[in-house]
């Protein structure tokens, strides 16, 4: 019987445990229902609670543990000459065995006659049945792959049973411990109280889960290339090795990475934070109701708009016409017409992620321009500046603090921005300062780096994540920055 | 302004002329300054229309499909030339069937079936997919063989973008896709009729292919849809239980306000990592398949939590709280307080930041990058444990094909996508006009 079987027949008997309590708180309280401590509701719930929890712990438990367990007594069983191999070895060696005995569970009593007498033929079986083996199995592995599917088995019996028995005890425990008295509302909050502190530390549990698995994996990496090889290294030249030649070691330097990372999310600043500084400006204090109503929202379109969509835009319209235009330019000026700017280039990736930042710096500062309060506003007026004089000389000081953290949040989200750079930036890892010519970024080399067909244990895979953690190190840096400042140097006009 | 101070007294016996306060520069000042506010906004807006404008012109013709119909004769000599079918029906899976197509077209267009090079480009202008497409009609009707059936079968890319207009045929020949000859025979075809454009249903049931004109975002749909399910089911409980508890119960020490500036901070973690985080936990560790869209709304999950979360917590912040002392005093419990009173009223502005945080994570792409999504998915996920791909992932792919027909694929998938954010945004704003409460 499956896990979700299970699942389902616990849940049944949970249902059918509440309505049993209710049953019975009803019955308890007689003609008056105010006999009871709670209203009946509240001992159903206590009972199917305890119908279900326990034998749902149990269920966790046991999917959890039995795998290792009924895997370490399989590998035990393993022939000496196989135990001495290598650990890497046994594990390949195990993964066939699961797949036979996933093929065996397919194959029709006839069709394991045969396999029984004849070792040989279990690849083309198997393989007819869709299960396809990466090599020839050796002999031992049939009755290992079939003592795994007889142990499998019997763990599943023996979960199913402990299960259901739990939630039967829980039932009958429950439902006997129904009385007027019982304080049934507060032991049922107590338990509601439990999962909603267990779904607010999953916030917890996703931060310690990418900080955990990025520094175990790239301290991994570490014990294979240097730590300063890779903070401080110049050169970026992962050289994808094959699988198991081990050999020939690329260099992992960080530095032309991180390079083009803050170079191409300088140029989208460029862009970015006049353009948007200026909107939330007009649109904060000089325009009608009707506009604003009108230009915020088609605004906050932009910020909608998925990122692949605008690393699509780049690839097939900026930087063709860019190169294009830089083509002609060039004609005009030497008469020789060939582009100086790449179609992926610097320049590209920056103008296009600078558009897609541009509602992000305009919506952050338009709340804090419009937080500075109308008296500031109205004095100044009143002392006859113009308003371009009342903008640049007391509401932006005024709101200063709360930009340049609205502008640190945006140059977090550039530097972890992906799919555009990966569209229009490039992928050689170079260190120059030419805009017109393409770079790389850190979030680029994590997709490549990983989307190839590399084993997991190589450096040219494991350095992703120690790009990423120095990616989450710097947004994270960046953002509580942010908020430093913002706290620090906020005006309070209250 | 210090111009004021340093005016003569003097001067104010006598008709005081105007004082020179710069007022004409000032104004010019103040003039310029708006018109660079004017601009900054028409900038964006430009920039919105052009971008949406670029894709809708590039995309909109991949919603037509260039289809030709031919009398396909099922020559029993080019199928099974042994007539061994009856004891091997591998033979109709293996036969030649683009030379049935082939032949057809040719005696169509009247092309002489000794002229090797003419054959070659008649064969050029059908579809590769036409071979799948045969098969299929002998293998279900096996007594269609030796009968001559009209077949609707795709036109080739190239064909397809040539009808189209999007070919220019400026270019000399030699350096186009398409010939002269080929160019008068889809003139003739289409003078005849049998040559034609029809709403491309293609586009939205078909799985991945390497032949543009048979590629389709079916298979995306079907796992974008997957994880949408499992984001839905499990962000939107947990999200609002987290708010429950962080903005209701939780006393304000040590561990709640780390809490808080945890999912503060996860809001702002860029995507990709997620992706990492997916990988080394659900894959690498739990050992949960790869490009699996289980593992892809997981991922999707955590990353939308804090918007729920956020969203949430503002919501249940708005509900005034003369509500919960109404409750309270009546004799609820906090919790009955919380759930049969505050949490319905919060529910409109929930729901608002769900549908948007939903909408993000339609359109996310990187992070399923990473744990396995840009696969080669032909056949459609039954269960959300096989393999499957994503409509951002689908477009990420096609954009990275050389051939000009995937240009028009993948700015079509593109407008399905922004047609889908577009409904889920609507919704969020109707649902957010209709029923939120001002107190």
């Amino acid at each position: 019987m499956s896990g979700s079987v299970v699942l389902l027949c616990v849940l049944a008997i949970g249902i059918v445990a509440f309505l049993l309590g209710r049953l019975r708180a009803n019955a308890l309280a007689g003609p008056k229902l105010s006999n009871l401590h709670s209203r009946p509701v509240y001992y159903g719930g206590f009972v199917a609670i305890w119908a279900t929890l326990p034998a749902l712990l149990l269920l966790a438990f046991w999917s959890i543990t039995a795998p290792s367990v009924i895997q370490s007594s399989v590998r035990g069983s393993f022939p000496a000459e196989v135990l001495a191999a290598p650990q890497a070895e046994q594990n390949l060696e195990f993964g066939m065995i699961t797949s036979i005995a996933r093929g065996m569970k397919l194959l029709s009593p006839a069709d394991a006659e045969t396999l029984a007498g004849d070792a040989a033929t279990v690849r083309t079986l198997l393989s007819a049945k869709g299960v396809p083996l990466a090599g020839d199995p050796k002999p031992y592995m049939l009755p290992a792959a079939d003592e795994l599917n007889r142990l499998t088995d019997r763990s599943n019996w023996l979960m199913t049973g402990a299960a259901v028995l739990a939630a039967l005890g829980g039932l009958v425990y429950a439902l006997r411990a129904i009385q007027p008295k019982l304080r049934a509302r507060n032991r049922v909050e107590r338990v509601v109280l439990g999962a909603l502190l267990g779904a607010s530390s999953i916030a917890i549990l996703t931060t310690i889960g990418i900080v955990a698995s990025m520094l175990g994996e790239a301290t991994h990496f570490f014990s294979m290339v240097p730590a300063h090889e890779f903070f401080f290294g110049t050169v970026w030249d992962p050289r994808f090795a094959a699988a198991g030649s081990g050999g020939s070691e690329g260099q992992f330097g960080l530095i032309p990475l991180l390079a083009g990372t803050l170079y191409i999310g300088f140029v989208a600043m460029l862009f970015a934070v006049p353009i948007g500084l200026f909107s939330a400006i007009y649109m904060a204090e000089y325009a009608s109701p009707r506009v604003r109503a009108f230009a915020k929202p088609l605004l906050e379109i932009l910020a909608g708009i998925p990122t692949i969509v605008y690393g699509f835009f780049a690839l097939t319209t900026v930087g063709p016409f860019l190169r294009d235009i830089s083509a002609q330019i060039s004609g005009l000026v030497t008469g020789d017409y060939a582009n100086f700017i790449q179609a992926q280039s610097v320049i590209t990736a920056g103008f296009v992620m600078g558009i897609m930042l541009i509602p992000y710096v305009s919506s952050l500062s338009d709340d804090i321009i419009t937080a500075v309060p109308r008296a500031l506003r109205d004095g100044s007026l009143g002392l006859g500046a113009t308003r371009s004089e009342t903008v640049k000389r007391v509401i932006l000081p005024a709101a200063l603090p709360g930009i340049v953290g609205a502008l640190l949040m945006t140059a977090s989200r550039a530097v972890g921005e992906t799919m555009i750079v990966v569209l229009a930036a490039g992928v050689a890892a170079r260190m120059q300062l030419n805009p017109f010519e393409p770079m790389t970024t850190v979030t680029v080399k994590i997709v490549n780096q990983l989307t190839g067909d590399l084993e997991f244990t190589s450096p040219q895979t494991l350095v992703a994540f120690a790009l990423g953690i120095t990616l989450f190190a710097l947004t994270l840096c960046l953002n509580i920055y942010a908020l430093y400042i913002v706290r620090k140097y906020r005006e309070q006009y209250e | 302004m210090t111009d004021i101070t340093s005016a003569d007294p003097m001067v104010l016996t006598a008709a005081p002329p105007r004082r020179e306060i710069g007022i004409k520069r000032r104004y010019a000042a103040e003039r310029r300054f708006r018109l660079y506010g004017i601009l900054a906004i028409s900038f964006g807006v430009i920039f919105l229309l052009l971008l949406l404008w670029s894709v809708v012109s590039k995309g909109y013709t991949a919603f037509l499909q260039t289809e030709i119909t031919v009398p396909v004769t099922f020559t029993e000599k080019v199928i099974d030339p042994q007539n061994t079918r009856a004891t091997n029906p591998a033979v109709l899976m293996a036969a030649n069937y683009p030379v049935l197509a082939r032949d057809a077209l040719a005696k169509e267009l009247g092309v002489d079936p000794a002229d090797r090079a003419a054959l070659k480009e008649v064969n050029s202008m059908i579809s590769a997919s036409v071979r799948v497409q045969l098969r299929d009609i002998v293998v279900n009707d096996p007594s269609v063989i030796g009968k001559t059936v009209p077949v609707k079968v795709l036109a080739e890319g190239n064909v397809d973008a040539a009808y189209k207009g999007h070919i220019d045929l400026s270019v000399p020949e030699s350096d186009r896709k398409i010939s002269d000859r080929q160019l008068g025979w889809i003139q003739q075809l289409a003078a005849k009729g049998e040559l034609a454009s029809r709403f491309n249903t293609g586009l939205f049931v078909n799985g991945a292919s390497s032949r543009p004109e048979a590629a389709g975002v079916g298979v995306a749909l079907i796992g974008s849809f997957f994880m949408m399910l499992i984001v839905l089911a499990l962000a939107l409980p947990i999200g609002v239980a987290a708010s429950i508890y962080l903005e209701e119960f939780a006393p304000k020490n040590r561990l709640t306000d780390l809490i808080e500036v945890n999912i503060n901070n996860l809001a702002a973690v860029p995507s990709i990592v997620y992706g990492l985080l997916g990988l080394a936990v659900f894959i690498n560790f739990a050992g949960l398949p790869r490009s699996a869209s289980l593992v892809g709304g997981l991922v999707l999950t955590l990353m939308t939590l804090p918007t729920i979360i956020i969203a949430t917590r503002a919501a249940l912040k708005a509900v005034p709280p003369s509500i919960r002392a109404a409750a309270l005093g009546l004799g609820a419990s906090k919790m009955q307080t919380i759930f049969h009173h505050v949490l319905p009223l919060a529910m409109p502005g929930i729901l608002t930041g769900t549908i948007i945080g939903l909408a993000h994570a339609l359109g996310e792409t990187a992070p399923l990058l990473l744990i396995g999504m840009v696969a080669f998915v032909a056949d459609f996920p039954a269960t959300p444990l096989q393999p499957s791909t994503a409509l951002p992932v689908q477009i990420y792919m096609w954009a990275n094909e050389a051939e000009r027909a995937f240009v028009e694929r993948t700015s079509g998938a593109i407008i399905i996508l922004l047609l889908f954010l577009l409904a889920m945004n609507i919704g969020a704003v109707i649902l957010r006009r209709r029923f939120e409460r001002r107190w």
